[in-house]
């Protein structure tokens, strides 16, 4: 699915990911950790390729990220949810025209009634009119999870998706995750919230990444 | 290329709603091209009169000439016989005949009065020439005229028309500069418009982008949107220009130049031309400032 072979990344100021070599397979599910400033959303843009390695290769859908256009990009990503934790939408577009917004770009026609079921399924049915400034921290995460989701993606990324949740919020949120994971998705949630981390590991065989000096560790028995 | 024109021609609600309504740059658009429009109707009326007043003035004097006789009192008659003599015999010219004192005397009442006594003044007398479609030979006419009255002197408007032509055709060319001009600013004023609406919808664009949206679909979205602002204003222009240039006084040879300044015939559909012009350079101005915004973002 995702490749990163030997990654490093620098912003120019240093170099903020080193020797990064991993592999998502399909299905899997991981989350990855580490201090704040430690290079968690690099490595997210990196694996939708929103920035470019500095060194190393990273493949997306077995293709080198480095041969892609921009329209190919585009293409990629529809095959990519993400969510961020401060995840934007279009303000002047109701709540159901956001969820629905990777469809109206590339050109296809959703079912209205998948929409309805998608955004009953993250507890949104009653909100499909709101304005995104009308909603809660906790609608627009879920609300960001169901346009993730909406094209059928085969990964799903998402950056610090609980960060502005409540413990109850959080919860929901990664219980649509953990069964999104169960109809086959590659699940990506960078988080620094181990009690999250520990709550999914009872509900799925998820493998927890660590990013310590720049490089990607696979954490132990300490979590 | 046919894909992306097809993107570009086929109304995509959606796709028109991604965009926010963008009050000020919509405004600012709408009236830069309605300005602008306006304006260019009266440059390409003012092409336009120059260059017919320039045929008319060419047409007008190419085909007279003026044979001006000075002599002693008693020897006039007998000058100006022998001058239409020539005249009459000179291939090339149709018709030649004297101003009669009176004519004359018309000719002089602008500066004069109509009171002037004529017979008391020293006047040369004029001859009026018309020249036939194949035209004359200038210069043996004037070798004969010397020979035969050594006091008349050809004047076939050569220093009248050329000063007037040039004027004539430079006002067709300032005309057409200035058309050129406020294409460009017009270009110019929409470039700012879109950079800024490009840049207060910078987060748009990101979430379109992360969304899957591909470069094509975000700037059509704005590219329609700014060249169907430019279309709307420039043919409000358009027409509040033929209008004012309807309103013109009528053309009058006493007025000469200044009423002349407007569209005859056929000529009025030209300001029709001007609104798909300045939609064309919205789209064109708007596509670069979209993609050179686009090639920014990752």
């Amino acid at each position: 699915m995702i490749a990163f072979d030997n990654v490093a990344y620098n912003y120019g100021g240093g170099e903020l990911l080193s020797e990064v070599t991993l592999r998502l397979s399909p299905g899997s599910f991981h989350f990855l950790t580490g201090p704040s400033g430690a290079g968690k959303t690099t490595f997210l843009k990196l694996a939708y390729a929103e920035l470019q390695a500095t060194a190393g290769r990273v493949t997306i859908f077995d293709r080198d990220v480095r041969s892609l256009s921009r329209d190919d990009v585009a293409r990629t990503r529809r095959r990519i949810g993400v969510v961020h934790q401060d995840v934007q939408f279009l303000d002047h577009l109701p709540m159901a025209a956001n969820v629905s917004l990777p469809l109206t770009v590339s050109g296809k026609a959703g079912d209205p009634r998948d929409l309805t079921d998608l955004l009953a399924w993250v507890g949104l049915g009653q909100l499909a009119d709101a304005l995104p400034p009308q909603l809660s921290g906790g609608e627009r995460q879920r609300a960001a999870l169901a346009r993730a989701v909406i094209m059928g993606p085969d990964v799903i990324l998402a950056d610090e998706p609980t960060g502005n949740l409540d413990w109850e919020m959080s919860l929901r949120l990664l219980t649509l995750l953990v069964e999104l994971n169960k109809m086959g998705k590659t699940i990506l949630v960078a988080t620094h919230d181990m009690n999250l981390i520990r709550t999914a590991k009872n509900q799925v065989a998820a493998r927890v990444l660590r990013i310590r000096n720049r490089r990607i560790q696979l954490a132990g028995a300490d979590l | 290329m046919i894909d992306r024109l097809r993107l570009f021609l086929t109304p995509d609600r959606q796709a028109d709603r991604v965009v926010p309504p963008t009050g000020h740059t919509a405004w600012l658009t709408g009236f830069t091209a309605g300005a602008m429009t306006f304006l260019a109707v009266f440059a390409l009326a003012l092409s336009m009169a120059a260059d017919r007043l320039a045929d008319r003035w060419s047409d007008a004097l190419a085909r007279t000439a003026t044979i001006r006789i000075s002599a002693p009192a008693d020897q006039m008659q007998a000058q100006t016989a022998a001058v239409l003599e020539v005249l009459r015999t000179t291939p090339g010219i149709a018709e030649a005949r004297a101003l009669s004192d009176d004519e004359q005397k018309a000719l002089l009442a602008p500066w004069f009065g109509p009171d002037l006594p004529i017979d008391a003044l020293p006047l040369p007398r004029l001859v009026e020439v018309t020249e036939a479609p194949e035209g004359y030979d200038g210069e043996g006419l004037r070798q004969r005229l010397l020979a035969e009255a050594p006091g008349a002197v050809l004047d076939d408007h050569t220093r009248w028309r050329r000063p007037l032509a040039t004027a004539a055709a430079r006002l067709n060319l300032l005309g057409g500069l200035s058309i050129l001009l406020i294409g460009a600013a017009m270009a110019a004023m929409i470039t700012l418009a879109a950079n800024a609406a490009l840049a207060a919808n910078a987060q748009v664009i990101r979430v379109l982008r992360v969304v899957g949206a591909q470069d094509d679909y975000i700037a059509a979205a704005f590219v329609r949107r700014f060249t169907l602002r430019a279309l709307a204003g420039s043919a409000i222009g358009a027409v509040a220009g033929m209008i004012g240039i309807a309103l013109l006084p009528p053309v009058d040879e006493a007025g000469g130049f200044l009423t002349g300044l407007g569209f005859q015939g056929a000529g009025w559909l030209l300001p029709l031309l001007l609104p798909p012009v300045a939609a064309l350079v919205a789209l064109l101005a708007t596509r670069a400032a979209a993609f050179r915004k686009l090639r920014e973002l990752p």
